[in-house]
């Protein structure tokens, strides 16, 4: 080989040449679209960013078989791939997505999983049946399920006075909203940690339903004994139609990626896990929300409504919107709206 | 679009197919374990560090308030409401960085947290479909039996009246979860699998300089014959790149001695190992290049093909 020979530019280094305005192109508008939306972008560069992104995905491959040089294939390879996840993950705006969530996919995922949800209310209503049953035969049950320090002196040995004025104490009305985002956060973490559970094959998420429902079937049966069953219920129910409706749906989630985790079916395994537990995500966004909506109802609705009737009333509005908004079908709208 | 991953044979166990609708492989590097651990350490402090910074901001607003109302003579009862803003802010602050921070920072454009950022991540749909918010929902939501669940067993130690081995038995248990992706060759968290995600390297690369157009690769002073150029392949070829991109003067000279001793080379009089080694990486590239070009790819030295 002779001198002039090497001296003559490289033919990939001129297709180097030719192609780099291109790619350094498509990387400045990489980067703005990670920074502003895509309606920032002018018209010119939204056609372009297609064609672009085409143009440097031949060059790679083009390269791949003509270059030598490894720098510039790690180049194109990331900026091609950057620029495939920008062309081909493009997602709908976030108004939409809300608005589909409400009107479409969350009642949708809460259908899907209605065996899983009718499990995790009986084996809530076992726990509680349980309970009560226990209490009936030995009153010192009720420290099994309601540990000392969450009792707060409802235990068998108080009075039903003092029992009573638990239930219509309105507490410190300016530390409602604290009240009210304790109730929340520590309701939505512990349903969000049942879901989570569900992937050990659905068992820690079962005994957490069953647990759950001892508490409450404890509660009630100390109560009943004190002729306060009532009052108890409507304590209770204000807010408690909505969280138990809510952690049984977070149980259901869990239930749906432990079974799918044993019994994939058809699919494969992963194929199968990715799209129960998509499904279940979206239930669980739901029950984050329905669980802000307990804990305003607990923290401060229950605190300012001490009328036991009004207390049952707000309690039977919630079953029946939550029912009626969940379970009953809709009609399918068309893009305009129309039925 | 779930075929458009399949595993083939790769040249290095990290990397998976990624065909794009236009056919061409876009070769996913996946990030590894230890990529991945740091990746959350980064996230993790930056949320705590968050917490604390926000709580010292009211204290110090409080102390301040309060000296502020002393110096001028008025009674000043806000302390209170601080406290309480105090307790809310960790409440609600805590539980939405634990929960959001990920969620939100991975439906951004670059799906990627800080912390995946930094070490050069970027959270990806394994089937090469766009990650949607239920993905990502789902894939954080199982960081409370992942990082929570463990947790909440080492602290359990401290207290007294639960037996130790039931502990350690608990720790063993969530221990699973904790170190899945350790256990699987896609290296997916328990997050992964439930979601349909896995984790790959997009870092930002520059476009690098055109060495062979440097001025010294183009001096007319070297010129090779076919002999010294068939001495390396592909291989070397690329490790030469690697040696004259770094610069490392030190590296340069025990390489430009090696070749020179390797293809018979006398030095002229001036001749410096950079030069030699620019000028010999363009004449090496030209030579395989233009047999790539006829179907002749030389990996290594050792390829004689």
């Amino acid at each position: 080989m002779t001198s002039e020979s090497f001296q003559a530019e490289l033919k990939s280094a001129r297709f180097r040449r030719e192609r780099e305005a291109d790619w350094r192109r498509l990387e400045g508008l990489l980067k703005r679209l990670e920074t502003q939306p895509v309606s920032k972008l002018s018209d010119d560069d939204l056609i372009a960013l297609p064609v672009l992104y085409r143009a440097t995905l031949s060059a790679l491959s083009v390269a791949r078989e003509t270059t030598l040089d490894r720098a510039l294939l790690d180049y194109l390879e990331g900026l091609c791939t950057r620029a495939y996840f920008v062309v081909y993950g493009a997602r709908p705006r976030l108004s939409r997505r809300l608005a589909r969530f409400f009107a479409s996919d969350w009642p949708a995922a809460a259908r899907a999983l209605w065996r899983e949800t009718a499990i995790a209310g009986l084996l809530f209503a076992l726990g509680a049946g349980l309970a009560v049953w226990l209490y009936g035969r030995d009153p010192d049950w009720f420290y099994a399920f309601i540990p000392g320090g969450l009792a707060e002196g409802r235990d068998p040995s108080a009075t039903t006075e003092a029992l009573r004025k638990v239930l219509y104490d309105g507490g410190h009305h300016d530390l409602l909203a604290i009240f009210a985002t304790f109730l929340f956060t520590h309701n939505a973490q512990i349903a969000i940690f049942a879901f989570a559970l569900g992937f050990a094959f659905g068992a820690p998420t079962a005994l957490l339903m069953v647990t759950n429902g001892c508490s409450l079937g404890a509660l009630l049966a100390l109560y009943a004994a004190h002729g306060l069953g009532f009052q108890l219920g409507g304590w209770l129910a204000i807010h408690g139609v909505t969280e138990i409706f809510a952690t049984c749906l977070a149980g259901a989630a869990g239930f749906h990626i432990g079974w799918t985790l044993a019994f994939p079916g058809a699919q494969t395994r992963p194929q199968a896990m990715a799209a129960a537990g998509r499904r279940a995500a979206i239930l669980m966004a739901g029950v984050v929300l329905m669980l802000a909506v307990a804990g305003a109802l607990e923290g401060i609705g229950r605190q300012l409504i001490t009328n036991d009737l009004a207390r049952y009333g707000v309690a039977l509005t919630s079953a029946v919107a939550w029912g009626y908004y969940l379970y009953v079908p809709r009609r399918r709208r068309d893009a305009k709206g129309r039925v | 679009m779930s075929d458009y991953i399949r595993r083939l044979d790769q040249p290095t166990d990290s990397q998976r197919q990624l065909i794009t609708p236009e056919g061409v492989d876009l070769r996913l590097n996946l990030g590894s374990a230890g990529h991945r651990a740091s990746a959350f350490l980064i996230d993790a402090a930056i949320i705590i560090g968050i917490m604390i910074g926000l709580t010292l901001a009211c204290v110090l607003a409080a102390f301040s308030l309060e000296a502020a109302a002393k110096a001028l003579g008025v009674s000043w009862t806000g302390g209170d409401a601080i406290g309480q803003f105090v307790i809310l802010l960790w409440l609600l602050g805590f539980f939405l960085l634990r929960n959001g921070w990920f969620l939100g920072f991975e439906l951004g454009p670059r799906a990627a947290t800080p912390g995946k950022r930094i070490v050069g991540l970027q959270v990806a749909m394994r089937n090469g479909g766009r990650l949607s918010a239920d993905a990502l929902i789902a894939r954080n939501a199982m960081r409370e039996i992942e990082v929570f669940l463990p947790l909440t067993f080492l602290l359990y130690n401290t207290g007294a009246n639960v037996d130790g081995w039931i502990v350690l038995l608990g720790l063993l248990w969530s221990g699973i979860f904790a170190l899945f992706p350790l256990f699987n060759r896609d290296r997916l968290r328990v997050g992964d699998l439930v979601a349909g995600t896995f984790v790959v390297l997009a870092p930002r690369r520059r476009l690098a300089t055109e060495l062979t157009q440097r001025r010294s690769a183009l001096a007319p002073a070297f010129a090779f014959s076919p002999d010294q150029l068939d001495v390396y392949g592909v291989k070397e070829l690329q490790v030469l790149e690697d040696v004259l991109r770094r610069n490392a003067l030190g590296a340069q000279r025990i390489v430009a001695e090696r070749i020179r001793g390797k293809i018979g080379w006398t030095p002229r009089p001036g001749e410096s190992d950079g030069d030699f080694l620019d000028a010999y990486y363009a004449a090496l590239r030209t030579r395989l290049e233009s047999r790539l070009l006829l179907g002749k790819r030389r990996r290594d030295k050792h390829d004689v093909a």
